[in-house]
């Protein structure tokens, strides 16, 4: 099944500024360029809790998913 | 154009700490209920909330809930009313209790008590000296609220319409409120949510200036849509900043960077703090070292090619010490500064953080309006709670923990009027007037056939500009005047935003769109309301506002110790008189008096 990239798009709106921020970034570079397969695994990675994802974005934290570990790099990429 | 239509017996707007806590009430007690939110409830921006909620438990140091009162009204300037404040105090208790019971992991004592610590502006013996009273858990206070009160909810059958953009309030010919239309962002389209009540727990529209705090979400859905239906909103010209957000992004660098010796830098590297805080210098309190930092860059001494920032350095401390005791500092510095603070200093800006007006309710989360010479009636079936709502209880300045406090409270209190008048059988089903989706379809069809016109991005980035320019931490009258002409320009151009993306689903670029609706009101209100307040008070100062005798701080009880509510149809501003009287008789009221600390 493919997603739909509005959707995934829309699900980028967190709760916390450093993550809109970063997806900002994140949605200017890299996110038109996905193929289906990444599309899914940052669909899988948006429903991390928050504080959650921003200290596996900071490196604070340890990516403990290796299907996610692309996609923190692009985010973390500047 | 037929649209659907949804029947409930409350719709609750939003779906973070008040909106969860008002839709467990009406839930728990059998109505029938929706609560429409844009993201999944608990990616509500209350998970940021770090700081814990005010309490007056007792368990780390003694209190009651009258100190707690009185910080509360001196934090606010006296522009609170103290019967909302009364109110909210005395229910903290009951409310933080509550959250205990529902699986809050609060911090604990030793023997086994919630774990009190102390926070600014909190006090025993009147002001005499700091009190313990933040319950928190650990730095997620906010998150792990929002978790109980969601799963609470889930238990409680609660239907949540997740993905949902509420767009406009439906009133009758009466002025009472019948429900929200809203659009499912997956398919675009809009529908009616007709029902008995409806609760506005949207949050705050921090993001109406260029640096803010706040998540992208906080764009003052609520407010806006209120403002649109006619309704005033009330004190919006006080917000609350925080010295140290990362310039040019908002993210927040904590106090405890200056606790740990942090030291405010000017364009050649003065300790300018020296000079308006010789003792407290960087520690001084947070509108001081604001206003300080204004001050600088106002007058030329600002850093970086637009000498727009000062700068935040931890240079002298060793790596070993900001790597143990400032440890999300120096990823956020390097995320959002792009430098690294143990090598360089950090760009900071004074930075929006929170609203304390909003649509006017009383305490019992009632929207209230002036009516017949009465300033205070409520609109049937309305009602509003958190950072949307002002009722009052911040007034012109918030103290830190209260906010949590406000939207438990509130919400639970706008749940409990709504139930009551629900089992009362004051609550009904009236008609829908024939036009009641007419207003938000205009909107859609005018995004749909827009030539010409402005994009959304520009038109919000010059609103956040002439917000940050003109009524930031520290206002000028001249300036102020410029800014009601700016901001009015920048509206007439959100008249004819334009999107290049015209198809149904998912849309976030019209999404986006109707947002930017919501914000320019806010802003507008803002802007408006500042110009107009001829005093400084709470986060409300004003260069011109002078600090004598008559008006200590520069604040004028004689001509100003009023609420302001500010109409979106002509810009219009009207007053009503701060409740200086608290709810119970026996209850002394909190005098007026000059607020040092």
């Amino acid at each position: 099944m493919t997603l739909n990239r509005g959707r995934v798009r829309w699900q980028c709106r967190r709760a916390l500024l450093e993550l809109d921020l970063v997806f900002t970034r994140f949605l200017e570079r890299h996110f038109d360029r996905l193929t289906d397969d990444q599309l899914a695994d940052l669909d899988d990675l948006l429903l991390v809790e928050d504080h959650d994802l921003w200290a596996m974005i900071n490196g604070s934290k340890p990516v403990t998913n290796d299907r996610w570990k692309e996609m923190v790099e692009l985010l973390r990429s500047k | 154009m037929k649209v659907a239509k949804r029947t409930f017996d409350a719709v609750i707007v939003g779906a973070g700490g008040a909106g969860l806590r008002a839709a467990l009430q009406l839930s728990e007690a059998g109505m029938k209920t929706a609560v429409l939110t844009k993201v999944f409830p608990t990616r509500s921006h209350t998970v940021a909330a770090q700081g814990g909620v005010a309490a007056s438990l007792g368990n780390s140091t003694e209190d009651n809930w009258h100190w707690h009162m009185y910080d509360t009204v001196k934090g606010s300037d006296w522009l609170g009313d103290q019967d909302a404040i009364e109110f909210m105090v005395k229910k903290a208790n009951e409310v933080v209790v509550e959250l205990e019971h529902y699986g809050m992991p609060f911090d604990r004592t030793d023997n086994g008590k919630i774990y009190q610590r102390p926070f600014g502006g909190h006090s025993q013996n009147y002001g005499q000296t700091p009190v313990s009273r933040s319950c928190a858990a650990a730095d997620r206070t906010g998150h792990a609220m929002l978790h109980a009160l969601y799963q609470r909810n889930v238990r409680a059958n609660t239907q949540f319409f997740v993905e949902w953009m509420a767009m406009d309030l439906i009133r009758n010919a009466d002025g009472d409120v019948l429900g929200v239309t809203a659009m499912e962002m997956e398919t675009g389209e809009v529908s009616i949510f007709h029902a008995k009540a409806t609760i506005f727990a949207t949050g705050g529209a921090g993001r109406i200036y260029y640096s803010s705090t706040n998540a992208f979400i906080n764009t003052g859905d609520g407010v806006g849509m209120a403002a649109r239906a006619g309704i005033p909103l009330e004190d919006m010209e006080f917000w609350q900043f925080h010295p140290t957000g990362v310039a040019g992004a908002g993210v927040l660098i904590t106090e405890g960077v200056r606790g740990e010796g942090g030291i405010l830098r000017n364009a050649s590297g003065e300790r300018f703090m020296e000079r308006y805080a010789p003792n407290l210098k960087d520690l001084a309190s947070r509108d001081v070292v604001s206003r300080s930092m204004v001050t600088e860059i106002n007058e030329g001494r600002g850093c970086g090619s637009d000498k727009d920032h000062v700068l935040l350095d931890i240079t002298h401390l060793s790596p070993e010490t900001i790597n143990k005791r400032l440890p999300g500092i120096r990823e956020i510095s390097i995320q959002f500064a792009g430098v690294d603070p143990i090598k360089a200093p950090i760009p900071v800006v004074p930075t929006c953080h929170y609203q304390m007006g909003g649509i006017p309710t009383n305490y019992k989360g009632q929207v209230v309006v002036p009516k017949d010479g009465n300033p205070n009636v409520p609109i049937a079936g309305f009602y509003a709670a958190g950072e949307c709502a002002c009722a009052s209880v911040h007034g012109a300045n918030r103290l830190g923990t209260n906010s949590l406090l406000d939207l438990l409270v509130f919400g639970k209190a706008a749940g409990e009027t709504v139930v009551n008048d629900f089992k009362s059988g004051q609550l009904s089903l009236k008609p829908l007037p024939e036009n009641a989706a007419d207003v938000s379809l205009a909107r859609i069809a005018r995004l749909e056939s827009q030539t010409g016109g402005e994009d959304v991005h520009e038109v919000r980035l010059a609103m956040q500009r002439t917000m940050q320019k003109h009524a930031g931490v520290f206002r000028f009258a001249d300036s102020l005047k410029e800014g009601v002409t700016a901001i009015l320009e920048v509206a007439e151009r959100a008249k004819t935003t334009q999107i290049k993306d015209k198809s149904k689903v998912w849309n976030t670029a019209r999404t986006e769109a109707l947002e930017l609706d919501n914000l320019i009101e806010v802003a507008k209100a803002t802007m408006i309301s500042a110009e107009a307040r001829k005093e400084s008070r709470g986060a409300h100062v004003r260069d011109d506002a002078i600090d004598c005798a008559e008006t200590p701080n520069g604040r004028d009880d004689k001509n100003w110790l009023k609420h302001t509510l500010w109409y979106s149809e002509g810009n219009r501003l009207d007053y009503k008189p701060v409740n200086l009287q608290p709810l119970s008789p026996e209850v002394e009221p909190i005098a007026l008096a000059k607020r040092t600390y």
